[in-house]
């Protein structure tokens, strides 16, 4: 019998663990059974499965090393991919069912709101990475592809900021994440260095 | 007193959530062996990715004391969409028992409301000291239908049952010098889980305190309640009694008082206190003076429907009850004073 290929099995418990969810979150949100505002619950569950698929995928790299497994790495593509899928669903959520498709309110807060912007910026960024991701497209930009995709680290910081502005008090949370994010910056600590000093 | 408009005609009863699915849907949840493995890559929407952090020091759960029913003067509330009974009683800030929406009705079943004390005092002709019986019997009740505007964007509209403040200020006696009145929620750690960790209490000071101006607090809208919906308060409303002040954000609704006083000078507020440039004294419901992160322009109105069938309607000044208060402050700059 043939063995299956680790990155397989992998990959499909990765599309499981992203759509199920996000799949169940839809259908109560939509039968009014996710809590008492549905649209909250559905803008928050798809804005923290962002951040939490991002640190996910910054994990990928650090383990790969540490337990040595190398294949690791041909997941990382798709995490990454499923950060962007939930960044694009928290961002037509917020639009869609908060903002009521109401393109001038939508521009009015997008200007106004410094942790609107920030968020925003964040989602240009994972936007640019996600169109990037094909690997013709890789082969293409060569050496720029690196480049371009290091600037995952400083997304990783705006989406923190614009989740802790988001709180109205109760920061805890917001902290416990970023000793997370500062732990998995740490980890890159050289390659970061030298990002900042030849960018 | 009719306060708002009625709009009954689009209010869908179907889209009423049927109470036992409500209830059972966190039973699915873990029965779908979903909280176990997906909160691996997403924390599900209703609890924080730390909660297993923030221990639970609770003492071994009581059965939440049923609410009780209410004699009160009825309402005709046949022109009300009302927000569902359900809604009203699972959605809820009230940090003393966590901060999250559904942490209130949770865990405020360990709160212990009968016996109760809460006292008039300072500047006032007589102290009274009021206990839980005195709550519900002392005043006649009748019953109000407010909209309640969160200042976080959304509003409910409720059915209270309760009396005037101005009924029981007017009962203590108002002293000559007394231009402000002070309000204190519950200090009690050993059933208020926020207040005894800051992890889960959201970091703000307690006892959380409020205020109003003396003219704020005799005006007639202003009102103090002891139940919803007909019965007496579940403990995550703010039982057994709170205040309700419809043109002010809610955070100005003081929940669970123990604590009412009269003074010369304005009393300290907890959300003011904990950030000064976002949340001020007066916190009327103003359309034209944002939430330094949010606009205050419109709101999502909290009634019955999913994510396609939501209203977001226009903020009124003064939440739409401006005819009765807008003279309170008809010389001040409400932009300063937010």
């Amino acid at each position: 019998m043939k063995t299956l290929n680790p990155v397989f099995v992998i990959k499909v418990a990765i599309h499981l663990c992203a759509l199920t969810p996000l799949l169940f979150n839809y259908y109560w949100s939509i039968t009014d059974q996710n809590g008492a505002d549905p649209v909250k619950a559905i803008i928050h569950f798809t804005g923290i499965g962002a951040l939490n698929i991002l640190l996910l995928t910054l994990l990928v790299s650090p383990s790969a090393k540490f337990f040595k497994l190398g294949w690791l790495m041909q997941t990382r593509r798709l995490i990454g991919l499923y950060c962007f899928f939930y960044a694009c669903c928290h961002l037509l959520n917020f639009w869609w069912f908060e903002l009521g498709f109401q393109v001038s309110l939508f521009i009015e807060e997008l200007i106004k709101r410094p942790y609107i912007w920030l968020g925003m910026s964040g989602f240009v960024i994972l936007f640019l990475l996600a169109i990037t991701s094909p690997h013709s497209v890789r082969r293409k930009l060569g050496k720029n592809w690196q480049r371009l995709h290091y600037w995952i680290y400083p997304a990783s910081i705006l989406v923190w900021i614009h989740f802790y502005w988001s709180r109205k008090a109760d920061i805890s949370e917001p902290f416990l994440y970023l000793t997370v994010i500062l732990i998995l910056l740490a980890l890159r600590k050289q390659k970061l260095k030298n990002w900042i000093r030849f960018r | 007193m009719k306060i708002i408009k009625s709009n009954r005609s689009q209010f869908k009863d179907h889209q009423i959530t049927d109470e036992d699915i409500f209830n059972n849907k966190r039973d699915f949840l873990k029965k779908m062996g979903f909280v176990g493995a997906g909160s691996l890559i997403t924390s599900p929407s209703h609890a924080g990715l730390f909660d297993w952090l923030k221990s639970d020091d609770t003492p071994p759960k009581k059965d939440p004391e049923p609410p009780k029913p209410l004699n009160f003067k009825a309402l005709d509330k046949s022109g009300f969409e009302l927000t569902p009974e359900q809604k009203v009683t699972h959605y809820n800030n009230f940090y003393e028992f966590g901060t999250s929406k559904q942490d209130p009705s949770e865990h405020a079943h360990n709160l212990t409301t009968n016996p109760w004390e809460l006292t008039i005092s300072g500047l006032v002709e007589q102290k009274i000291t009021l206990n839980y019986e005195d709550l519900f019997k002392r005043f006649a009740l009748e019953e109000r239908v407010y909209r309640l505007r969160c200042v976080e964007a959304w509003s409910m509209v409720i059915p209270w049952v309760g009396f005037s403040l101005a009924d029981l200020l007017k009962q203590a006696g108002v002293s000559s010098g007394a231009k402000y009145v002070s309000f204190k929620t519950l200090h009690r750690p050993s059933e208020m889980r926020g207040q005894s960790s800051r992890l889960i209490g959201g970091s703000i000071p307690y006892p959380y305190t409020e205020g109003l101006r003396i003219d704020e607090a005799m005006n007639p809208l202003a009102f103090l309640a002891v139940g919803l919906y007909g019965k007496s308060l579940p403990n995550q409303n703010g039982a057994p009694i709170r205040l309700v002040v419809p043109w002010k954000y809610g955070f100005k609704s003081i929940k669970s008082i123990t604590e009412i006083k009269l003074s010369k000078i304005m009393p300290k507020t907890t959300w003011n206190l904990s950030a000064p440039n976002e949340y001020g004294f007066y916190a009327n419901v103003n359309p034209d003076v944002d939430h330094p992160r949010w606009s205050q322009a419109s709101e999502r109105l909290i009634t019955s429907g999913g994510l396609f069938d939501q209203q977001r309607i226009k903020t009124l000044p003064f939440n739409g009850y401006a005819e009765q208060v807008a003279h309170l402050y008809k010389d001040m700059d409400l932009r300063r004073h937010f």
